[in-house]
């Protein structure tokens, strides 16, 4: 298993990104406070490890996410499904979603400090801004593109509009929905690290702000090696929840 | 019961796209495009109906009408004396392809339109009943995509026969599989005919199947659709097109009205 090309290669990529950093760090003439070189960033990343630091602001990062991401789903896909299936909805809210959308959540900082103060609560707004416009889109485009014979096929055996909604369109939308959210949880994880380098005294964007004051590029780079590395397992397990099996048999048929 | 009765049917929409270039059209309306004019029909009760045409020329818009997918321009659609306008599981669709929910087990496809079975027992019992029926058991909890295009088939005539519907309409049933496939499904779809005796409407272009299968056969033609032959067919049952002469002759008649004028 272990070593099959698809985990040697990766690997392999790994070992050589590393080694030319090494290389830099010899040659460069930079000095350690500029350039941190592979072994001084990993003596520090077990030091902030051990110390509890890594673990408690991964733990901050991942807290706000999680319920600003959660709260984006859970109005953002019902909006979405609305939006998809009443005309009537969709030209009252559709223009303003596409107007808020190109809006940087970043741009909404100043107003989220001054209504929420100082604490989770304005990065978990941000959060949630940047996650509910992404899911609002892709389901109503979801829902809009379901292919007509299924309602025909519900209206054909007299499914009433709650069976239209949880029979028919939720589970036909569920893989662009779930691709859609294995893409915004990626943005809500590049928005909280900004997020979290005002307002609050927490979390892995803060930790780089705070190494920055404090002219520690070692504790910088492993902030954003685990950074990387977190986000690299959301990625994952987003991956493997569109791997389920209704939603894989939804999709071969597609 | 299922008696159809088809009174001046008629179909025409206005093709909004011609509007600007059409220099008939002054008055900028855009084109009336007629699909078929005046349709006047009557099947009667476990009738198997095969209605043959060529592309285009409006078969599968009459069959969506008579479902409730679609409404008529003017005219109506009795079944059993009452008019129907809307879709109901009296009347069940069998589409051309893809109709079962993907997301769904063939058990939970079947159980779609018995929702109004409220013992849970008599429920299973049906879905069970249906599903050996059109002998899907041991698959009833595959998914469609996990089946044959034949065994889709099956399981689509499964669920729409589950809710004892008076006539079933069926949408050109057998495109998409190979040969060997759809003779089958069609020797199915006949024995299923004769021990059910419910009024089915096929729409289809294969004219072999419509002389083997059809008590009734109406030949449509192209836009603004006619009816341009329609008969009884009472040759014995299972039919051999070789081996009846009565059929060949009608088949070289068909395909004459269809304007292919020599068939090997």
């Amino acid at each position: 298993m272990i070593f099959q090309k698809k985990f040697l290669y990766p690997v392999f990529s790994f070992v050589v990104i590393v080694l030319l950093w090494q290389l830099v760090v010899l040659y460069s003439g930079w000095s350690e406070q500029v350039f941190p070189g592979p072994e001084a960033v990993l003596n520090s990343f077990f030091e902030l490890l051990m110390n509890g630091a890594l673990f408690n602001h991964s733990v901050a990062s991942l807290y706000r996410v999680t319920i600003g991401f959660y709260l984006g789903a859970f109005f953002g896909i019902p909006l979405g499904i609305v939006i998809g299936r009443v005309e009537t909805i969709k030209l009252l809210v559709n223009p303003v979603i596409q107007f808020l959308r190109p809006i940087s959540p970043l741009a909404w900082i100043p107003l989220a400090m001054l209504w929420f103060g100082i604490g989770d609560q304005p990065a978990i707004f941000l959060i949630f801004l940047s996650s509910f416009f992404p899911i609002v889109v892709a389901t109503a485009i979801a829902v809009a593109s379901i292919n007509p014979i299924y309602f025909q096929v519900a209206s054909n055996f007299n499914l009433s509009r709650i069976e239209m909604i949880t029979k028919i369109v939720v589970p036909a939308i569920v893989p662009e929905v779930v691709t859609a959210l294995r893409l915004t949880i990626a943005i809500a994880w590049l928005v909280v690290v900004a997020a979290e380098m005002i307002a609050v005294q927490s979390g892995l964007g803060y930790l780089i702000l705070d190494s920055r004051n404090a002219l520690r590029m070692d504790y910088v780079m492993v902030a954003m090696i685990v950074i990387g590395i977190i986000g690299l397992i959301l990625d994952i397990i987003m991956y493997k929840l569109g791997r389920l099996e209704p939603i894989v048999a939804s999709m071969e048929h597609n | 019961m299922g008696r159809i009765k088809i009174e001046g049917l008629s179909k025409s929409y206005v093709n909004k796209r011609s509007k600007r270039r059409d220099p008939h059209d002054p008055e900028k309306k855009g084109a009336v495009i007629k699909v078929f004019d005046d349709i006047n029909l009557e099947f009667d009760d476990g009738e198997m109906v095969c209605i043959l045409g060529p592309s285009g020329c409006g078969k599968s818009t009459l069959l969506r009408i008579m479902a409730g997918f679609d409404q008529a321009s003017s005219g109506r659609i009795l079944i059993d004396g009452e008019e129907t306008v809307k879709t109901s599981p009296d009347h069940v669709f069998v589409f051309q392809q893809n109709g079962l929910l993907p997301w769904m087990t063939v058990w939970q496809n079947v159980e779609l339109g018995l929702g109004h079975i409220d013992d849970e027992a008599e429920k299973t019992e049906t879905i069970q009943e249906y599903i050996d029926m059109v002998e899907l058991d041991g698959f009833e909890h595959h998914y469609p995509s996990q089946l044959s295009g034949g065994m889709q088939r099956r399981a689509e005539l499964g669920r729409a026969l589950a809710v004892n519907p008076d006539v079933l309409y069926m949408d050109e049933p057998f495109t998409g599989l190979d040969y060997l496939t759809h003779l089958k499904i069609r020797e199915e779809v006949i024995n299923m005919h004769s021990f059910i005796g419910k009024t089915m409407v096929m729409v289809t272009h294969f004219i072999d199947d419509a002389l083997i299968m059809a008590d009734r056969i109406i030949v449509m033609n192209e836009r603004p659709a006619k009816i341009m032959m329609q008969r009884k067919l009472d040759f014995s049952r299972p039919r051999n097109i070789e081996k009846e002469p009565g059929l060949r002759e009608l088949r070289d008649e068909v395909f004459m009205m269809l304007g292919v004028s020599y068939v090997a």
